[in-house]
Order: C-alpha cells, then structure tokens, then sequence
C-alpha cells in the first residue's frame, strides 16, 4: 500500500480528516477528486496552512498538511510551535523530500535540522520511517494519537519487512555486542548494508531503526549501549540535535557514558547532485559507513542506489 | 539609454541561445524548464541592455544588482551568463554534477549570483537591504528582483511591498515573471492574483504591465525607470510558460522536466522551428 492510498482510506472512513497541502501535490495527485471539499490548497502558503490546520483542528478535525520538509519545518516553524504546540492540537505534519532526499535543491531545500527543530516543540511527536513498509505501518497510530506529528516521509521501497508499529518503541533488527547502528530514515537501507559487510568481517553487530523519535525508546538506547562496545548512530541531519544528541542525552540522563561514533553533517550543508552521488560523497553509502567502523577497506562492492522517484 | 531599441535581432539571438542552454540542461536529472523558458528573454534583456553588470565589475559595490527570487529559474540566468561572458559555457555541461555548483536553485559560488535562493519569498526582502544602503550611500545603482508570479503566494512578498513602499525606495524593481502558472496548475485556478496591477498600485508601487517576450516593450519599460520618484517600482511582465517550444508552453505537467537524450536533439530541433517533440519522458511535478 502507498501513502497516498493510506491516507486516501482513512479519510474516506473517518470524517474528520482534512488534508492540505501548500501546493505540494506530489504525495497526494489522486486525493482531490476523492475527497472533494475535504482536500484544501493553500497554494504556496505554508505558514497560513499551519494557522489554518490549527483553525480546522479547533472545530475538531485532523489535518494532514503537507509541504517541502524545509519549508513546513522553518518557514511555518513559529506557527507549528504556536499554533499547534501550545494548545496541543492534532496538525499532522507530513513532511517532503527531507534529509538527502532533497538530493540536487540546494542548501534552501534540505531539512537537515528538521529533528531538532520538531522535537524541540513541547507536545510534538516525531516519527522517521525507514521505508515505505515502515511509513504505511506507523502512520495509522500517528494519526490516531491526539498530539502533533512530524513525520519525516520516506517511500522508498526495500525488501525488508517491519516488524508492527508501537509508538514510542524502536524496531530492533539484530543484537550485537561489537557494534549496534542506530539509525532513523532512509540510511536504514544503507545500514542494512554495512551490517552485512562487518558481519561478514567477524563482527557480531546490531541493528535498530529507531522509527520514533519522540517519543524515543530510551531503553532501546540502554540496551545498546550497554551491550555493545560500539555505538553507532546514522543519520542524514546536521550533528547537532538529531539522534547523536538524542542518545547523548538519554545516556547522560541515566548517568552514563559510551563509546558513540556519530554519522551526521557536522556543521555544513551537504553537497547537491542526484541522491546517489550524494551519499557516495558524503561517505553514506552501507559500504562506506561500513568501512569506516572497521578502519580499512574491504572487496564488497556497493548496490546501486535508486534515483529518487520524485524531484523537486 | 536609448528610448528606441535598435538591436533587438541581437537580443533574439542571445534569448535563442540561452533557450538551447536550457533545454541541454533538462536532462540527466532535469532542470525547471518551463520557468527558466519564460524568464529567459527578461534576464537577456536585463543584463544585456539595463544592468550595469559585466563579469569586470562584479565585485563592484557601484554595479547594479539583480536578485533571482523564484530560483529555480537559473538555467535561464546560467544560460545568459555563459553568452555574455560571465560564465565559461564548458560549465553548463557540470550541471548538477560533484565537480562543480550548478544545480537546481542559485548560489553564490556562481560568479554574479547575488544571493542564493529557492525558498520562495525570502529576496525581494533581501533586496530591500541592499536598496536601502544605496539611498543611506547615496548610489546611483539599480536594484532589480526577479519573482514569480506563484510566489507572490507567499506573504512575505506584499510584505516588502509595504516596506518599500514605506522607505520609498525608488530605486528598487520588483519584476514579476508572470507566467500564469505554479507549479501544478494555473494561478488563476488555485489562488487568483488578478487585478494584480490594482493589488500593487493599491500598496503604494508605480506599475508596468506589459509583454514579457517583446524587447521593445521591455525597453520601454525599463527607459522609464524611475517610474514615479518616492515610489517602488512594478513591471509585470506576462510571458509564456514553455515559452519557445510549443510542446511545453502552457502545460501545466510541463514544470520540472527530465528528458531523454532523444527528447532533448528534438526539443532543440522544435526550438528552431523544425516540428513538434512527441514528450514521453515521465513528467515530474512537484513542489
């Protein structure tokens, strides 16, 4: 099932869903001809969207808002937090192209702070999924739940088959007690890779996607650490604030240490081309990553990565 | 300047270059082709005939500036640059690989960029700093801010209107590239701008509204800057998604394109008049 397909059942059996889009439409071609004067587009108006969904929600509706996860996450950042983070309404924010995905934009497009900025916001919930599989399993309960959301949207489509959604619960993969990767979003693909290198090396390795963010899974992050002499975390989002601080925070919380190794964009913009080129050259492709935590270089070759479905 | 333009043959030759430029650029990931075709005759024109920019003086703070608010328009701009010097035209084939920075939306790193931008809304304000430190310096130089029509979406557009307007920033040019489109659909069919003449003159700007293909128009219209003293300046400029080639203009499902090979030799022959390019290529649309 697709997203728009999803999203397209519940609002047709549930009344009071409402989506909106500040003329983002990618997510949602089909979706006006279905749903008729429940589909609302504020054109390019994402700070009115977000002032609206709070109107809308305050007469007891849903709204599923999408835009650009740039645009939805800092351009509407005050109305989000005001709007919907203060009364604590229902504005479910689904955000486009985050992180990588914004592959050829530029800086102005890439929601590399989107984490930080969503979790920082009192009653917010923040959800990444790692694929398509993912997404359609989780956003049910997200939608359900009476808070806001963020949900980083990913329709990537990979093999992997996820385990049943729980919200504040991460979905642990494999155990290890040489190296676990944490990891959110469309790196899981990449993560599953890595896995398959350090394994094949000797490694005994874990594997977690974390899925929610906020709430996150604090014991999950225990266990982890704990259990393993290194900690991984895999991200496509600036250093600071995303899961590397989550976890810093969480060990420190419970008065403890470990030895973290942090994939992230430490204080920089990544470099725009097609997604694949991307990931090659910031060092996130499963082998890089992979090879990085072994400290040389071995003979596996790298799958090819997809090509976005979608563009800017 | 010159109230009768003599040269314009010369600019149609630029403006048919740059289209080629551009067309050679929506392939291999794809470019924003139907926006960067409408503004294209606007940015030959403007550089070729109105700005005092020249790849001499672009550190100059006496230059004149140009702001390209929309963004994704940028071929057109990285087009008219590589033809009037500004740019190495071997540069145009890096488009959107590792090697260089030519991708979908400007940045500074391009020679002659102002600023960056591709978040809709944010330059006319920017232009407005630099606009008001020329009146605070006592410059003579122009200022001009390419935007979309979709954009004037975005609040912050009428937002610098009124502090234009409340600054009296004279020497400021916001120039809408009015192509009857966003990114989906018509402007006209999702949020309406029209009367936009009314909307602005309403806010306080001196308004010209002509046709954004013609040169003779244009340069009229430029001629005449300041339009009003004490007020901002207005061009409307209405022009032609896809402007150029016929199997592009005024197609909604025609916003972002990545052709095939095939489709671009046929794109460049229908540019030239040869026939009409039968498009397969899947149509990306989104915003």
């Amino acid at each position: 099932m697709s997203y728009e397909e999803l999203l397209t059942e519940i609002a047709l059996s549930d009344e009071r869903f409402i989506v909106m889009t500040a003329e983002n439409r990618a997510l949602v071609r089909n979706i006006p001809a279905k749903l008729g004067n429940r589909f609302i587009d504020t054109g390019i108006t994402e700070q009115t969207m977000i002032g609206a969904a709070a109107g809308l929600a305050l007469r007891g509706r849903t709204p599923v808002v999408h835009a650009l996860a740039s645009f939805l996450t800092m351009r509407a950042f005050e109305f989000v937090r005001t709007d919907a983070g203060i009364p604590n309404l229902p504005v479910k924010l689904s955000s486009f192209i985050p992180g990588f995905l914004s592959d050829g934009n530029g800086p102005t497009h890439q929601a590399v702070e989107d984490i930080s900025l969503m979790r920082g916001i009192p009653n917010m919930t923040v959800f990444a999924p790692a694929d398509e599989d993912d997404l359609v399993k989780m956003l049910p309960q997200i939608w359900n739940h009476p808070n806001p959301s963020y949900v980083r949207i990913n329709t990537r489509k990979t093999d992997y088959q996820h385990s049943p959604f729980e919200l504040g619960k991460a979905e642990i993969i494999a155990e290890g007690e040489d190296v676990t990767i944490l990891t959110y979003g469309l790196l899981f693909e990449q993560a599953l890779i890595a896995v398959d290198i350090l394994k094949n090396e000797g490694l005994s390795v874990g594997l977690i996607n974390m899925r929610s963010l906020k709430p996150v899974d604090e014991h999950a992050i225990l266990h982890a650490t704990r259990n393993s002499k290194l900690t991984v975390t895999l991200e496509d989002h600036f250093l600071t604030g995303g899961l590397y601080s989550i976890v810093a925070e969480v060990l420190l919380k419970h008065g403890l240490t470990a030895n973290v190794l942090p994939f992230a964009l430490n204080e920089k913009w990544f470099k725009p081309s097609l997604l694949p080129n991307v990931m090659e050259h910031e060092g996130f492709t499963g082998k890089q990553i992979a090879e990085k935590i072994l400290g040389y270089n071995t003979r596996f070759h790298q799958p090819q990565i997809a090509v976005p479905q979608f563009s800017e | 300047m010159q109230s009768v333009i003599t040269n314009t043959n010369q600019l149609e030759a630029i403006a048919l270059k740059v289209r080629e430029h551009i067309i050679k650029m929506s392939t291999d990931g794809g470019c924003f082709v139907g926006a960067s075709l409408s503004a294209a005759d606007l940015i030959v024109y403007l550089y070729s005939e109105f700005l005092n920019v020249n790849p001499n003086n672009l550190t100059d703070p006496n230059r004149d500036y140009l702001f390209l608010s929309k963004g994704h328009d940028v071929p057109a701009l990285y087009g008219t640059f590589a033809e009037l010097g500004l740019l190495d035209k071997d540069r145009l084939k890096n488009h959107l690989s590792l090697s260089d920075n030519i991708y979908w939306h400007p940045n500074t790193k391009i020679p002659g960029i102002e600023f960056h931008s591709g978040s809709l809304g944010h330059l006319p304000s920017v232009a407005i700093g630099v606009a008001m430190d020329i009146k605070i310096k006592g410059g003579n130089n122009k200022v001009v801010c390419i935007m979309g029509d979709g954009e004037l979406n975005e609040g912050t557009c009428w937002e610098a209107v009124l502090v234009a307007n409340a600054y009296k920033l004279d020497n400021l040019i916001f120039v809408i590239d009015r192509n009857h489109f966003q990114a989906n659909m018509a402007t006209e069919d999702l949020i309406p701008l029209e009367p936009l003449h009314d909307k602005f003159t309403a806010f306080g700007a001196s308004v010209k509204r002509i046709n954004g293909h013609s040169f003779e128009a244009l340069h009229e219209a430029f001629s005449a800057f300041p339009f009003e003293t004490g007020k901002l300046n207005v061009v409307i400029a209405d022009t032609v998604r896809g402007k150029g080639l016929p199997s592009i203009e005024r197609r909604a499902d025609r916003w972002f394109c990545n052709f095939s090979a095939t489709e671009v030799e046929d794109l460049l022959k229908e540019l030239h008049g040869e026939h009409t390019t039968q498009l397969t290529s899947e149509t990306l649309v989104v915003r």
